[in-house]
């Protein structure tokens, strides 16, 4: 199985802070991983690297089969590449209505001429349709994103990653603010998503990765401190002393 | 599902464009050259500078209202609008009359020796003789029509490049604009600039090649020009903010990076509407301007374009309507109390002159707009409809902002 997205020793600091120090990591075209580690790990870090948010200092980050370096490229670009970027905070543009935040989302030419003579077509809506439905917000579709609850607010924000098919989904702490079953929820629909691409899901919440049942990857002071199934990981000395020593 | 036909899925364009023709009309019924005469030249004139105004503000909306970008530059295109007509319209007259005088001579002026008079004419307020460069085309018409629009676009566009490709946001954007502005000003403002000076260009109310046309039609003639370049220009941006553009520039004002992960060129989206709306705001400069009758480097000082802003807010950004109205109201009402027609207000022991305290009143009305009704002029128009913002009571129920709130999830 070759990578699908190959980060190969990168390193970046801010004001002398070193958040990620040579760090390296490979996922496969159809994965589920899990990133656990304490805080400043340099996590978000890695994700803001990889979606081309930050630049690093060195080592480079090469996606798909024809491994491009994503580092020439900008956020737009790495996008439109596939990589899809759920954030921890829904963000939906919550002025507009459902059906428009899922039209923006759809697969289309994203340039400006190309959006300005863009018109719904019956396959266009049908989708918009389809998707709204599949994160059963069949009946919402009307009204503004803004008015939608917290978990509604979510699924529609999965719903536009849906729309936008991405190769690789990067997942920041789905888990966050969810209630049980709405965990239940999620973990089925990422365990499902990852049967056809990669998906990163960057977690602090144990129990949450632990139901995932995946490769877990941990990193610690922007390196990475131990790979492998999570009861391998949980055993590792160094992994204990970073989460319950001291 | 069939989507609807663009005109019910915006029903504010047609009460505007009808509004905009019962106005046109009434107008022109009441003119002097087409009617009873009720209404004076000038005052046709200041109406057809208020739709010019309002064409302007429509693209203020554009780039602040729905694109998010307060630019505090817009009048430079406007009067770079004005400029590059006015050089055709001053050439072409002084042109006509110095071959008129210089008829009588014996020997007929060559084409070089017109040149060099005309040049002398235009430029001996500035104690020049020389044809600038940049007077090159401003014998024809066609040319500068083509600079009205291509001057204010290519300094749109290469302004916009610099700064949204640098991701310059927010108030450090607006002063850049500004400064964009005031540079500009100044450059006019000397001599050797050439477009005169603080002359700036002037007799622009003289159409060359009309002179047999009266004063009172020619006004009314730029009013339905005005009229129906604000009618087409309003068609264009409902259309424009109305399908999936419109939906990617209100979504890069909300939120410009969750769009940029979306795929979408966020400076490509920035730069097509800064440049659209300069192009528009010059098309309105080049009709306000043969209606001012004169226009000088003072018209791009960023006072200006602060004052368009304002008209904008007041009227309710975010509408195209609203920014209209905005522009209408407030500059209509402005040009009265700063007429000296406005009656003093008689407090006890103060008398309030409008003259001086028109500004006070504006900018307070400005700070009360922005602090109460946010919406602005246009917001009553949505409370007509229905449009309400959700009301909001009790504490979140999520940990973000704006997530539904306890009483409104029971209901």
């Amino acid at each position: 199985m070759t990578a699908l997205l190959e980060v190969d020793g990168i390193s970046v600091s801010f004001d002398g802070f070193r958040a990620i120090n040579n760090l390296s990591f490979s996922i496969g075209a159809a994965e589920l991983r899990a990133v656990i580690g304490p805080n400043g790990a340099g996590k978000t870090t890695f994700m803001d690297i990889v979606t081309g948010k930050t630049r690093p200092d060195s080592g480079d980050v090469k996606f798909g089969e024809s491994s491009r370096s994503l580092l020439r490229m900008n956020e737009a670009q790495i996008a439109r590449a596939g990589i899809g970027r759920k954030f921890q905070r829904p963000t939906v543009f919550e002025d507009q209505s459902v059906a428009a935040n899922l039209t923006m989302a759809l697969k289309a030419h994203r340039g400006p001429f190309a959006v300005l003579f863009w018109k719904p077509s019956a396959a266009s809506r049908a989708q918009v349709a389809e998707l709204a439905a599949e994160v059963g917000l069949a009946e919402h579709i009307h009204r503004k994103a803004g008015e939608l609850s917290h978990g509604q607010k979510q699924w529609l924000e999965i719903g536009m990653l849906l729309a936008s098919a991405p190769r690789l989904l990067l997942v920041d702490e789905p888990a966050a603010g969810m209630t049980l079953a709405e965990r239940e929820q999620t973990t089925t629909l990422l365990v499902r998503l990852a049967k056809t691409r990669a998906v990163v899901v960057v977690e602090h919440d144990m129990d949450f990765v632990r139901r995932l049942d995946c490769k877990v990857t941990v990193l610690h002071q922007g390196s990475v401190l131990a790979e492998g199934s999570l009861d391998h990981v949980t055993r590792n000395p160094d992994v204990i002393e970073v989460y319950l020593g001291r | 599902m069939t989507r609807q036909p663009f005109i019910l899925r915006n029903p504010s364009v047609l009460a505007v464009l009808a509004l905009l023709a019962a106005f046109t009309l009434a107008v022109t019924l009441m003119s002097a050259a087409y009617g009873s005469g009720v209404i004076p030249t000038s005052t046709v004139k200041v109406l057809g500078k208020t739709l010019c105004l309002a064409l302007a503000a429509l693209a203020m909306d554009l780039v602040w209202g729905y694109l998010g970008i307060l630019s505090l530059g817009q009048m430079a295109f406007f009067a770079l609008g004005g400029y590059m007509i006015g050089q055709w319209l001053m050439y072409a007259r002084t042109e006509a009359i110095v071959a008129a005088s210089l008829s009588g001579n014996p020997i007929p002026p060559t084409a070089q020796e017109l040149r060099e008079a005309v040049a002398n004419q235009i430029f001996g307020v500035v104690g020049s003789a020389d044809l600038p460069l940049v007077w090159t085309l401003a014998h024809s018409l066609t040319a500068q029509l083509v600079l009205v629009v291509a001057v204010p676009g290519l300094l749109a566009l290469v302004f916009g490049w610099l700064a949204f490709r640098s991701r310059v946001n927010g108030v450090y954007l607006s002063i850049l604009t500004q400064a964009m502005t005031l540079a500009l000003a100044l450059w006019l403002f000397q001599n050797d600039s050439g477009f005169r000076g603080n002359n700036g260009l002037s007799g622009l109310q003289n159409i060359p090649g009309l002179d047999g046309v009266s004063q009172a039609r020619l006004s009314v003639w730029f009013l339905w020009a005005s009229a129906a370049a604000l009618a087409l220009f309003y068609l264009l941006a409902a259309w424009v903010v109305g399908g999936k553009f419109g939906s990617i520039i209100r979504a890069i004002r909300d939120d410009e990076t969750r769009v940029r992960f979306l795929g979408y060129p966020v400076e490509g989206f920035k730069l097509a509407v800064f440049t659209l709306a300069a192009m528009i705001t010059a098309i309105a400069g080049a009709l306000y301007y043969p209606q001012a009758g004169i226009i000088n480097p003072a018209e791009l000082m960023p006072i200006a374009s602060i004052y368009l802003a304002v008209w904008v807010a007041i009227g309710g950004r975010g509408r195209l309507y609203g920014a209209m109205i905005g522009a209408i109201v407030v500059s209509l009402l402005s040009s009265w109390f700063t007429g000296g027609r406005a009656p003093d207000l008689n407090l006890p022991g103060y008398t309030v002159k409008w003259v001086d305290w028109w500004q006070v009143a504006l900018g307070l009305s400005f700070v009360l707009v922005t602090l109460f009704a946010p919406k602005g002029i246009a917001g009553i128009f949505d409370r007509l409809a229905g449009v309400l913002p959700p009301r909001r009571h009790g504490r979140a129920l999520g940990p973000d902002q704006g997530a539904l709130q306890e009483q409104e999830a029971k209901a």
